[in-house]
């Protein structure tokens, strides 16, 4: 019973590790693999930490799990919050929700051709 | 078996996350997966602790859980500030809303 709850939980959790990996990958620009990331840091470190949790049961070896979810899950927000200030502050603009319409086009469809809009060095 | 899966799906992770890192056109982008990277690293180590029957490795785990997020919290203050002990906003006069 544990060992069946432990794989749903590791399974959903390296989904959701997947599906960030995926997301950093295929997004189209800094703001939106934000969100990508984030799967990796809340979903896929909350579940899999539970899946080990059930394996382990109750010792010290829980607490410890307890604990590296617990910090990753308060410095996760944190650094992502760092990256799209920095970004900001950086020069870079969301491709995605621009002033300009046009250039939002422009700028969409030169994403699908390359990889993504053209370097802006910070 | 399932430990297995677990780290396979994190190794998997972590070479997109490279990927990106290798890739991605700005040092924000960078910055993003190699935070990516440190947490999948977290969980794997993690992982290969229970894998090996030794989970003494969680130790290993808590430390590079600190040190991979004071790493990229210097990172983008010293890209951001270009010094890390800057305390003032980068370009008060620059309107950086959109």
């Amino acid at each position: 019973m544990i060992d069946i709850l432990s794989w749903v939980f590791l399974l959903g959790g390296a989904f959701f590790l997947v599906s960030a990996g995926i997301g950093l990958l295929r997004l189209p620009d800094v703001f939106t693999r934000l969100h990508g990331a984030g799967m990796a840091d809340t979903m896929g470190v909350a579940l899999t930490t539970i899946g080990l949790m059930l394996q382990a049961g109750l010792s010290l070896v829980t607490l410890k799990l307890l604990l590296i979810w617990l910090f990753i899950w308060f410095t996760s927000p944190v650094a992502g919050h760092s990256v799209a200030r920095s970004a900001l502050v950086g020069g870079e603009r969301p491709v995605l929700h621009p002033r300009d319409p046009q250039a939002a086009a422009a700028a969409a469809a030169s994403a699908r051709q390359g990889d993504a809009v053209e370097g802006r060095a910070p | 078996m399932m430990f297995l899966v677990s780290a396979i799906a994190i190794l998997v992770t972590m070479g997109m996350a490279i990927t990106r890192g290798f890739k991605g056109p700005t040092v924000y982008d960078r910055a993003l997966a190699v935070n990516v990277f440190g947490t999948s690293t977290v969980l794997l180590i993690a992982v290969i602790g229970f894998l090996t029957g030794r989970p003494d490795f969680l130790d290993l785990a808590l430390v590079y859980a600190l040190l991979s997020f004071v790493g990229t919290i210097a990172i983008l203050k010293y890209v951001s500030y270009g010094d890390l002990a800057a305390t003032r906003d980068p370009d008060p006069e620059e309107d950086w809303s959109w």
